[in-house]
């Protein structure tokens, strides 16, 4: 059966560029960068090349880079290790409704030690207005903390303007890039955040491999305390591979951006366009002009995502849906809700997220698989049958 | 994640549909949790003739709903009260244990229809439903770790040893003691 893998959220595909560059480090080239002899030599110099591809895909400077094994941990870094590190200035933290479970969690981590937070509300299309951030800034408030980009609804957020008034309260500004790096252009001092988390699953690199941008002489904790590693603010020896790897996809993200945003957006804006046309009742989620090239994600009505997305696996086609049923949790995506998506609709929660190669015939096989799919659930689900009756009365 | 049984039965789902002229309809679950099902009975003398239901949910949900219509068709509404949704799990193979809970309700949804039909039988206006069946999920699990909470005290999580209150605003479940509410960030009263 011939699979389509529309799935970039979850996870990106290895460059061969990347796993090439990353298996000297998985093989003969094993040495601790921390050692002083020559093996020792060589995985270091390959972790600070690899530290200023990274930096140079966010027009930072490689000290302001910190390796972590994953966006979660670069997250839980910046949060806590900055919130901590000024807790003598004030303990009140300011966050989006829609972070990440990582950034949300870690509130609640810094909550249990006494810190007081705000979750700031979105709009309709998930956008967070900087004015309502700036009202939640107390004196008391010490971190700000808003995402780039959303991965359930692909909205891409006023960090320039969140962090500009982050700047004049004299409050520090991280920044969950994680579903955005990679895939639209950043640069850390034209956006003038303080951090700024990344991970290289999302942009063709591989997993275990992320980093932490900390603007030099912001103040952080470290999250994981142990030897000199990583300026004393991560211990733990280097993931070399996996660092090489990430280095090299930041690189050639760099340079292919503009031709791979140019071949997607079509492509999404003909999924974004068209579904809703094919199938009755189907909701684009999220904003239409400030959107993560890759994504399309849609609510769709009167079912329920996981059956959508067994079926679609049936039919090779792999997807990603917020519905309660999906999450371990059972619980339905904070992020439709704070959007302000009831629970019903919010269960029909389906993103399709495009990859380097999506083609058009990729899209064609889609929208000839799903909408008997949609079909199909819809002529088992009361609420269907329910809307019929309400509709013929 | 599925047992071969559960995809059979959610990719092929048996007994799908509305019975215009049902003798019995029962509703269980809510959008909040993710799974709702209907279950509509047919029945001649003290038997099941005919089952039919709706669902609206997970994979889970669909292939419990398809068992228990299985299951039950032309036993006695006695025999058919006697199905457990542990007995629906077991004969699809076990059920992931995230799945127990909400989505393992076809045989309440069933026995739901058999009471109604019950009560049209003895001329009893059909229970009111409402929020009774609306099993409460929002707020039911400890906000900073998961955990479900005891269904007798929703004010403490065992797992984190943390006392919780209602929030007035939102209605979560937040620290007991904290200046604003975990959930939608709006003061807690000052006095609690």
């Amino acid at each position: 059966m011939k699979r389509t893998y529309l799935d970039h959220i979850a996870a990106t595909p290895l460059r061969p560029e990347a796993f090439e560059a990353m298996r000297p480090f998985l093989t003969d080239a094993f040495g601790n960068p921390q050692s002083l002899h020559s093996a020792g030599r060589q995985a270091a110099e390959a972790v600070e090349a690899a530290r200023e591809g990274v930096a140079a895909l966010i027009g930072a400077s490689a000290p302001e880079i910190y390796f972590t094994a994953s966006g979660s941990e670069a997250n839980n870094f910046a949060v806590k290790g900055m919130a901590l590190g000024q807790q003598a200035r004030g303990r009140h933290v300011v966050v989006s409704s829609i972070e990440h479970s990582s950034v949300l969690n870690s509130v609640k981590a810094l909550e249990r030690s006494g810190f007081s937070s705000t979750l700031v509300p979105v709009d309709r299309e998930g956008r967070i207005d900087p004015a309502e951030v700036a009202k939640a800034v107390t004196k008391d408030t010490v971190l700000v903390s808003v995402m780039t980009a959303n991965s359930e609804v692909g909205t891409i957020e006023p960090v320039a303007e969140i962090a500009a008034a982050c700047r004049t309260r004299n409050v520090l500004f991280h920044t969950d890039a994680v579903a955005a790096a990679g895939n639209i252009p950043l640069d850390v001092k034209a956006l003038g955040v303080d951090a700024l988390s990344l991970a290289g699953d999302q942009f063709y690199g591989p997993k275990g491999a992320a980093a932490l941008y900390v603007r030099k002489g912001a103040r952080i904790l470290p999250l994981v305390d142990g030897g000199i590693q990583e300026g004393g603010r991560r211990g733990g020896t280097e993931n070399v591979a996996g660092i090489v790897g990430l280095g090299r996809a930041a690189e050639l993200a760099k340079s292919e951006m503009p031709a791979r945003t140019a071949a997607l957006v079509p492509l999404r804006e003909r999924l974004l366009d068209e579904l809703p046309r094919r199938i009755e009742h189907v909701v684009v989620t999220g904003s239409r002009s400030d959107r993560l090239p890759h994504h399309a994600s849609f609510c769709i009505e009167f079912v329920e995502g996981e059956g959508m997305l067994l079926f679609l696996d049936m039919k090779g086609i792999a997807a990603s849906s917020g519905s309660a049923c999906t999450s371990k949790a059972l619980k339905a995506s904070h992020v439709l809700l704070a959007m302000g998506f009831d629970h019903a609709t919010a269960q029909g929660s389906l993103v399709f997220s495009l990859i380097d190669g999506t083609t058009k015939a990729d899209i064609d096989t889609l929208f000839e698989a799903f909408p008997p799919i949609v079909q199909r659930l819809r002529g088992m689900s009361p609420l269907y049958t329910e809307y019929l009756k309400q509709r013929g009365s | 994640m599925y047992s071969d049984k559960v995809m059979d039965h959610f990719a092929n789902p048996r007994n799908v549909g509305v019975l215009a002229d049902a003798d019995g309809v029962g509703q269980v679950g809510n959008p909040v949790c993710g799974d709702m099902m209907t279950f509509y009975i047919k029945v001649k003398g003290d038997r099941l003739d005919d089952v039919k239901f709706q669902t609206f949910g997970c994979g889970a949900a669909i292939a419990v709903s398809s068992m228990v219509s299985e299951m039950a068709k032309g036993k006695t509404l006695d025999e058919a009260m006697a199905i457990t949704n542990d007995l629906v799990a077991d004969e699809l193979g076990g059920l992931p244990k995230n799945k127990m809970h909400c989505s393992n309700l076809g045989a309440d949804a069933l026995h739901e229809a058999i009471k109604n039909y019950r009560d049209r039988q003895a001329g009893r206006a059909p229970a009111d439903k409402g929020a009774a069946d609306l099993h409460e999920h929002e707020g039911s699990a400890c906000p900073y770790c998961d955990t479900t909470l005891e269904e007798d005290d929703k004010t403490f999580c065992r797992a984190c040893r943390i006392e919780f209150e209602e929030c007035p605003a939102c209605g979560g479940i937040t620290k007991k003691g904290d200046a604003t509410c975990v959930h939608c960030g709006k003061p807690l009263s000052a006095k609690s």
